[in-house]
């Protein structure tokens, strides 16, 4: 069966599967971006705080992705939650980064006077600063994401959700029938999804980014 | 209406005070100027009165009640803030920047939008700004919408950081024009910080000269600092030129203006050839439908009708307003063509001339405070 031929007979499971996939990357970001722009928030003032904490997030990032979800089953066994747990982890370190290096460049003068006319610490953070650091904490998010689109592949090692299953059983019987097909199919489908999130985050930063900071 | 009282704010991790036992009062409606040399702790002391910096000790009151210990951020909402970076809201449109405080304040829409046309109108700036991003905008334009949104909920007391330095010299000389006319309507009470002794002068209706440490040398008149510095100290920092300055003190609208010949530029070539015969001076100024000065003719500029009146002669330039300092005005008269000045009223109608003789009788009114002063040497 030709790469064409079989695209056509297994399309719908292809495209449930890359749904699959796009839903726990989107849920890990979620997850990851909270913690990220949270701790960004807690330390951005305090540089041996962020020191620490980039530190941490960049010790996860440097474990490998295979060993990570290996040592997770104990802990969490199979299937959904090490998946999401373990990518989760892996999105965090550009997240908090930008958010740090977007919260320190608001410019002094703007939240001195924001101080002066009576804001408080946290209006100042969500009305002022927040915002004005907003396209550079998109632009961690987005790192992410395409950085976590392709590792969510290997979650099929602990039987999680996506498009590495079908990588991994065309890769377990490379040279019998459609095994090629498996591992093409899978590959497409995350370098599709990687284009659409890059579209979807295009459009996202043009919807919420103020006219006066683009 | 603002009383320090023996305030001090020493920085954590400094030996030395920046700001060591200062106690001062400011007058209700006036400009206080802190005016002093860079680090001697006058924008330190401008801090601390609305608590962007906390004092180390010492008390601060406002209209009477002691606010050292106040909710600092409501204390702040009573109080216009301008530095000199502005720090307008960059993602925020001019019209949500001015309505910052009113917001929250909890002031309703219809007010606060008619506040927002209001102060526009105030600075100068055209209503069509209101949904404009502070990146669109001049410096100078920025400058007046930081003062607009400092004003915006009406607050007593104002404070000013350097607030026309970082614009170019000419901006700044208007902007300062602007915001002497609008405080002689505004009436705020106003604490402005400065290290430039010229703009202490022109802005200042009373001036403290700080040393370290914000140690007054002197808390007095911009007239009475020139003609009578308390010490050696105060001499220097005016610098040369004292008297000049003096200069800069008085206005144009109170010294008497000379009756000059004028007629329209509708009028016909004969009413200007009358006029001018009549009056017997050299040239005739020609105001436009808006009573605005635009050219100066001779009797040979309009000899002849077929020279219409819009280009005959030449400009009337050498314009001040009423408001200019006599330093002003003598500068625009050196520079002028014909060593005389127009003066117009803010929108730029005419109101009379004045000449060399009429500046030079002026000087000699003031020359009283001066006698019985030895001469310092200032420089």
């Amino acid at each position: 069966m030709s790469f064409v031929e079989y695209l056509a007979s297994r399309w719908d499971n292809l495209l449930e599967t890359s749904v699959e996939h796009a839903e726990v990357v989107l849920l890990s970001l979620a997850i990851a971006a909270l913690i990220g722009v949270t701790l960004g928030v807690l330390t951005y003032r305090r540089p041996a705080a962020a020191q620490t904490v980039l530190a941490v997030a960049s010790a996860v990032l440097t474990i490998p992705s295979f060993a990570l979800f290996g040592l997770l089953i104990p802990v969490l066994g199979l299937g959904y939650t090490p998946t999401v747990v373990a990518l989760s982890a892996y999105a965090v370190l550009s997240i908090l980064r930008n958010t740090i290096v977007g919260l320190r460049s608001v410019d002094p003068a703007v939240t001195e006077s924001a101080k002066g006319m009576g804001f408080s610490n946290w209006q100042q953070l969500t009305k002022i600063e927040l915002p004005l650091a907003w396209p550079v904490i998109l632009a961690g998010i987005r790192v992410s994401a395409l950085l976590i689109l392709g590792i969510a592949a290997i979650a099929a090692y602990v039987n999680g959700p996506g498009l590495g299953g079908d990588i991994f059983s065309g890769l377990s019987r490379i040279g019998g029938a459609n095994a090629l097909n498996l591992v093409l199919g899978g590959v497409l489908g995350i370098v599709l999804l990687a284009l659409i999130f890059e579209a979807a985050f295009v459009l996202l930063g043009r919807l919420t980014t103020s006219r006066g900071i683009s | 209406m603002i009383r320090l009282e023996n305030l001090s704010k020493t920085f954590p991790g400094q030996s030395e005070p920046a700001v060591e036992r200062l106690s001062m009062e400011i007058y209700e409606g006036e400009i206080v100027v802190f005016v002093g040399p860079s680090g001697c702790g006058k924008t330190t002391t401008m801090k601390m009165i609305n608590r962007i910096i906390e004092p180390t000790s010492g008390r601060i009151f406002i209209e009477g009640e002691d606010v050292t210990q106040a909710d600092p951020d409501k204390l702040r909402r009573r109080i216009g803030y301008v530095i000199q970076q502005i720090g307008l809201f960059p993602h925020m449109t001019i019209a949500d920047n001015i309505a910052t405080v009113p917001r929250m304040l909890g002031w309703d829409k219809k007010r606060i939008s008619e506040r927002i046309d209001e102060l526009l109108e105030t600075v100068g700036i055209e209503k069509s700004y209101r949904g404009r991003y502070p990146k669109e905008l001049s410096g100078g334009q920025r400058q007046r919408i930081g003062v607009a949104r400092a004003l915006a909920a009406d607050p007593p007391i104002m404070l000013m950081d350097e607030p026309f330095g970082a614009v170019d010299p000419i901006n700044r000389e208007r902007l300062q024009d602007e915001f002497l006319r609008l405080q002689s309507e505004i009436k705020k009470t106003i604490v402005f910080v400065t290290h430039d002794i010229d703009e202490a002068i022109k802005m200042g209706d009373r001036i403290a000269i700080l040393r370290d440490r914000s140690a007054i040398a002197q808390y007095d008149t911009p007239e009475r600092i020139l003609t009578d510095p308390a010490d050696a100290y105060v001499e220097d920092f005016i610098g040369s030129g004292a008297s000049l300055k003096r200069l800069s003190l008085s206005r144009v609208r109170d010294i008497e203006m000379a009756d000059w010949p004028v007629a329209r530029l509708s009028n016909s070539h004969d009413v200007v050839r009358e006029k001018l015969r009549r009056s017997g001076k050299e040239y005739v100024l020609l105001l436009d439908g808006q009573e605005r000065p635009k050219r100066w003719v001779g009797a040979d500029d309009v000899a002849l009708d077929s020279v219409p009146l819009a280009s005959a002669g030449w400009p009337a330039v050498a314009i001040v307003e009423e408001s200019s300092s006599l330093y002003d005005t003598l500068d625009t008269m050196i520079t002028s063509y014909k060593g005389s000045a127009i003066v117009v009223d803010e929108r730029s109608r005419y109101l009379g001339v004045v000449d060399f003789e009429r500046v030079l009788a002026a000087i000699e009114t003031m020359r009283p405070h001066n006698e019985g002063q030895p001469a310092r040497g200032g420089a």
